[in-house]
């Protein structure tokens, strides 16, 4: 008895050794890892103390006001002059001045979200049935489309943006084509999941009466997979919404040139006047963007 | 009362009497809204057409060949500053991996303050989760640039603007988690008379930890791709080293470093999703 017992005991000795050392192991090579990186950026402490209360400034400037050349700065908002004119400071009007200019930049940066959803959706959705496992395409054809669209979506947005530039020239129509085309990438993929996961019983019944490859998707394929689609695409917009708000910082159209300037020049109370134009128009849309595809669910199971 | 209609035997009468009694039948509202919503949309599309002439995708292609051609031309390979563009690499890795570890520390406490099961006040709930969105509410390009005004050019403006971002990203999906953590082990341990801290340590953390350890390894992935533009702003990275090919035009290298950033993303991606699989095959096996 006292001899398996023993057994035992070495045994389970040996195994927590075996353990402790691997999580030895494993936490030396984190802490490595953590010296490495902190060594390479220069992210030392002493210079992050020293950037704390710069930043510090920086916000507290973010949401004050000069309200003229060389006065002492004020909160940019005081209840008391709330709904002044454009001259007084403090007031939502100075702070907003330029609402129009904003206003035109948002509305162009949604442009550019819906009609690079559109184009990508598109895309996507003709390349998602050569890219689908279960369609009988050439396995030379599926391949080669599964790659494209693994390009397509794996460059990052902003650099296929400021290639772009240089052949379709500063302004929007070159970040709706890197948007579009990262999302033709995102949602093709996506797509041909949905298309792999379809029930295989309507297709087998158009092919059974001789319904070609068109006739199979067509008929097969695209009634049943087209709610999940739009779901997608609806999620995909969102997402490219956010994606068009910096297509500016490199001259491809939207919010992002007029907010890059502000930062770069310092202008304080204009960032963050943009910065929460931002966030509130990107809420907005995912809030509604949400209620519709669950509106749109809704109907769908019902 | 004669339940079959023949429709041989209706008079123009029955049908002018059924339009009275029934004119929503008869008018074809359907029609004339379809007819009215294609109008709006073929409108919007031509308002498109003018706002964003797509007609100069076809006046551009030409010049998109031309620099197609010059990055597939790779015969100046061995003159290419590798050593600067590996360094970068090497940088931009540095920065997504401490910023997200940033994040993941910092988001843990904060995950806790945004969970419904774990804070009841609901105002400070509300200003957390709130806080999260306005983190991840403008993009980390956005947050880089203001970080480089704020402590100067270079990685530490890179990893404050991930660690931000990211912040926001994961304290929102771990208060998610936390909210889906069972109660009957919070019970247990609150049972034997343990301190707050110590059912938090004890009932929720054993539940949770895989789940957002493998968040973390998800962001860090998502970081790795992103901090790979953060030089565009000047916020250190191989992204300062790509802009710079790309407004002298040097396509060869541009097209380079793509396939470096995507190779290193790729290997990354492995590396990640082998872990995160460990970790929730170690967290099946616990919870069992």
């Amino acid at each position: 008895m006292s001899a398996s017992l023993d057994l035992f005991e070495t045994r389970y000795a040996a195994l927590r050794r075996k353990r402790r050392t691997t999580t030895l192991l494993g936490a030396a090579i984190f802490v490595l890892l953590v010296l490495c990186a902190i060594f390479d950026t220069e992210f030392y402490p002493s210079k992050l103390l020293a950037g704390i209360p710069k930043i510090g400034e920086y916000f507290d400037k973010l949401f004050s006001v000069a309200p003229a050349r060389g006065q002492p700065r004020v909160a940019v908002l005081a209840w008391d002059h709330l709904f002044g004119g454009i001259d007084e400071a403090q007031s939502v009007a100075y702070w907003f001045y330029r609402f129009g200019t904003y206003a035109s930049l948002l509305w162009q940066t949604i442009q550019m979200a819906f009609v690079s959803t559109i184009m990508g959706a598109t895309i996507g959705f003709a390349l998602s049935f050569p890219a689908a496992r279960n369609l009988g395409t050439p396995k030379l054809v599926r391949l080669a489309t599964r790659r494209a669209l693994e390009v397509a979506r794996s460059v990052p947005q902003v650099v296929l943006a400021f290639i772009l530039i240089w052949p379709f020239s500063i302004g929007p129509l070159a970040g709706i084509l890197a948007i579009g085309i990262h999302t033709a990438g995102a949602l093709g993929k996506l797509f041909s999941e949905i298309n792999e996961n379809a029930d295989m019983r309507p297709a087998d019944g158009i092919a059974a009466v001789g319904g070609g490859w068109l006739a199979v998707v067509r008929y097969g394929f695209v009634p049943q997979v087209l709610p999940n689609f739009v779901s997608y695409a609806l999620l995909r917009f969102e997402i490219n919404v956010r994606s068009s708000t910096i297509m500016g910082f490199v001259g491809a159209g939207g919010i992002g040139q007029e907010f890059r300037r502000v930062i770069s020049f310092n202008i304080y109370e204009e960032v963050s006047a943009i910065a929460i134009l931002i966030v509130v128009i990107v809420s907005v849309l995912d809030l509604t963007s949400e209620r519709v595809r669950a509106r749109f669910m809704a109907a769908r199971t019902a | 009362m004669s339940s079959i209609i023949r429709m041989d035997a209706l008079t123009d009468a029955d049908v002018a009497a059924a339009r009275i009694r029934l004119p929503g039948a008869f008018a074809d509202n359907r029609r004339v809204l379809r007819i009215v919503l294609w109008t709006a949309f073929v409108a919007y599309l031509a308002y498109l057409h003018w706002a964003f002439d797509f007609g100069r995708v076809l006046t551009g292609l030409p010049r998109l060949w031309v620099i197609v051609r010059l990055m597939v031309d790779w015969s100046g390979f061995l003159e290419w500053d590798h050593t600067a563009i590996l360094t970068a690499l090497v940088e931009t890795l540095a920065m997504a991996f401490l910023g997200t570890l940033l994040a993941a520390v910092i988001a843990l406490p904060l995950g806790f303050l945004g969970a419904r099961n774990m804070t009841a006040n609901r105002v400070i709930r509300f200003l957390f989760r709130r806080g999260f969105d306005a983190c991840r509410g403008l993009d980390q390009l956005v947050w880089a640039l203001v970080f480089v005004r704020a402590v100067g050019l270079g990685p530490i403006a890179g990893v404050l603007a991930i660690f931000i971002a990211d912040t926001g990203v994961l304290a929102k999906l771990y208060s998610e988690a936390i909210e889906t953590a069972e109660n009957g082990q919070i019970d247990g341990v609150r049972a034997t008379g343990a301190a707050p801290l110590a059912a938090i340590r004890y009932g929720v953390v054993p539940q949770v930890l895989p789940i957002m350890l493998s968040q973390a390894l998800y962001q860090f992935e998502s970081n790795t791709r992103e901090a790979t533009i953060l030089g565009f702003v000047g916020a250190g990275g191989i992204g300062l080293r790509l802009s710079e090919r790309i407004q002298i035009n040097a396509w060869d290298q541009v097209a380079y470093i793509i396939v470096l950033i995507l190779l290193t993303v790729v290997v990354i991606d492995t590396i990640s999703a082998r872990l995160r699989g460990r970790l929730i095959r170690a967290g099946g096996l616990k919870r069992t």
